[in-house]
């Protein structure tokens, strides 16, 4: 047992599905980029330096009063399921749990605030906040960042702002950013037609979705994609700017498939249900697929239960290979795991009847 | 429709990503999308985006010698190196590289300069030219927005600034 097991009994701040506007904006997430002076960046850092690198953060850190009670895991205590899942709940990125040699993650109890040492930067200052709450985020962060400060000599340039290992990062180091769900502009098709209208923003907007119509998870994400000659209100007034908009499309689409496609919508919604309170065998991508739009028959009121969307977005992140795993308390083959998530789908759902 | 990273797998996963007005598809099996990562990591691939400024200076893009031969004088990295990766051997590097760097980031940033936050433990100098340049973007955004009674005021703090610079200046040369 090591701090990581103490994560999975309890949801994950990004899906807590609480805040402004958390039917459709599922979490805020703030993440900040700092390098330390007189270390190389991660291309050139070599191995001594690492170590040195991770001690000198990590006395930082037990000094800030925000993260001094934050779990400092070195990478060398975390076995390959640690880090797995460490990553579905998006407390690390995929690189920093690959990448080989010494470094660290702080992780806060509640898990609104991840730092991760030695990723692509010494440091990437991370903040969650569930729903519509960017602004609280960059508090946070800003809060944070300037205790961190106070023992660290940040790389900062009179004209260029905070140095970074990749220029799409220099100035801010902010990378603001919003996972939204749009099952009601995928299910209508407009969703291209509204990220056309934001490509001249200066957005990224990525979305995961699959072949034609079948939408897998319905999640995109936008997020800011310029870090220079902003000052970092702007860029997240900016950001919430589109967003807002968005959420107005996704509200409007949602109900036009209540209103005009009553019986499509709520055909869908009943199969999706239906296939995930029967199935015994079952993929994790058609799984999240469906949750997705039985998601949006819960919001809808196609249902009176006592199922939360919390519930529902729990259930998305605990059928992940490595939370089946930890739940499982060992080791699962693939196939073993499609049986696995059936079975926790179906015990998850028994509050609901079809 | 084939993977665009193996080119063997069928796709089951696009990616749409919207990098400088340009709406780029990116169409992954699930092997390859798994090994790309598709946490919703938001940096993108600076090469890439590199490849795509099409009407951007070639020769600074794939390295004439000149440039080619650019080495950090701190970690030693090479310029040629930097188009490969997207990334930086050292804070060192934007020094060493400033001349070629410095379009660059203009181009991908629409910028030149930080007006953001700053860190408290940086030398006068660094802090002053920073709190100008603060001062000149609320300058701006005050003409912009016809706030003249504001400018006006900004603008002679700018002044007096400047002017404070000048006289250190000149009593550290005497
Ligand atoms: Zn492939
Ligand atoms: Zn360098």
């Amino acid at each position: 047992m090591n701090n990581v097991d103490e994560f999975v009994h309890q949801p994950a701040e990004w899906l807590r599905a609480t805040g402004p506007a958390s039917d459709i904006v599922v979490s805020s997430r703030i993440r900040l980029a700092r390098n330390i002076a007189g270390y190389p960046f991660l291309q050139k850092i070599k191995e001594a330096q690492r170590k040195e690198l991770v001690g000198v953060v990590q006395s930082a850190v037990a000094k800030s009063e925000r993260m001094k009670d934050a779990f400092y895991l070195r990478y060398n205590d975390l076995t390959d399921l640690d880090r797995q899942f460490l990553v579905e709940r998006h407390l690390v990125s995929r690189e920093h749990a690959e990448e080989e040699g010494d470094r660290a993650v702080a992780i806060s109890s509640n898990e609104v605030v991840s730092l991760m040492v030695i990723e692509e930067d010494h440091l990437r200052l991370q903040i969650f906040q569930s729903g519509f709450n960017l602004l609280e985020a960059w508090r946070i962060a800003s809060g944070i960042d300037d205790e961190l400060e106070k023992n660290l000599n940040y790389s900062f340039s009179a004209t260029l702002g905070y140095l970074t290992a990749c220029p799409t990062n220099v100035g801010s180091g902010l990378r603001a950013s919003c996972m939204v769900h749009l099952p009601g502009l995928v299910l209508t098709k407009q969703v291209q037609k509204v990220l056309q209208a934001l490509a001249k923003l200066n957005l990224a907007v990525r979305g995961l979705y699959g072949e034609g119509t079948q939408a897998t998870g319905n999640l995109f994400q936008f997020s800011n994609q310029i870090t220079l000659g902003q000052q970092e209100e702007e860029i997240i007034d900016n950001l919430e700017c589109v967003i807002r908009q968005v959420v107005e499309h996704e509200k409007e689409a949602r109900q036009y498939l209540r209103d005009k496609r009553k019986a499509k919508y709520e055909d869908q919604f009943w199969r999706s249900l239906g296939v995930l309170k029967s199935a015994r065998v079952i993929s994790s991508q058609e799984a999240t697929q469906l949750l997705s739009l039985v998601q949006i028959g819960i919001h809808g009121g196609l249902v009176k239960s006592d199922l939360t969307i919390q519930d529902l977005n729990s259930l998305f992140l605990l059928i992940q290979p490595a939370h089946l795993q930890k739940l499982a308390n060992k080791i699962l083959s693939a196939g073993e795991r499609d049986v696995r998530r059936a079975e926790l789908i179906r015990e998850r759902l028994v509050k609901v009847s079809i | 429709m084939n993977c665009n990273i193996c080119g063997v797998n069928e796709a089951t996963i696009h990616l749409t990503e919207i990098i400088n007005s340009q709406m780029i598809e990116i169409h992954l099996c699930e092997t390859c999308a798994q090994e790309k990562g598709t946490d919703f990591k938001t940096h993108f691939n600076f090469g890439d985006l590199l490849a795509n400024l099409a009407d951007f200076d070639k020769a600074v893009v794939v390295g004439e010698p000149k440039e080619g031969a650019l080495r950090c004088s701190e970690c030693g990295m090479a310029y040629t190196e930097f188009t490969k990766t997207g990334r930086l051997g050292c804070a060192g590097c934007y020094t060493s590289f400033a001349k070629v760097l410095v379009p660059l980031i203009k181009r991908v940033q629409r910028a030149s300069h930080h007006v953001g936050k700053k860190p408290s433990k940086i030398s006068r100098d660094v802090r002053t030219s920073h709190d100008l340049r603060l001062l000149q973007d609320r300058l701006r955004k005050c003409v912009q927005s016809e706030e003249f009674e504001e400018a006006a005021r900004l603008r002679d703090e700018i002044k007096q600034i400047h002017d404070a610079m000048k006289k250190s200046k000149k009593a550290k040369n005497e």
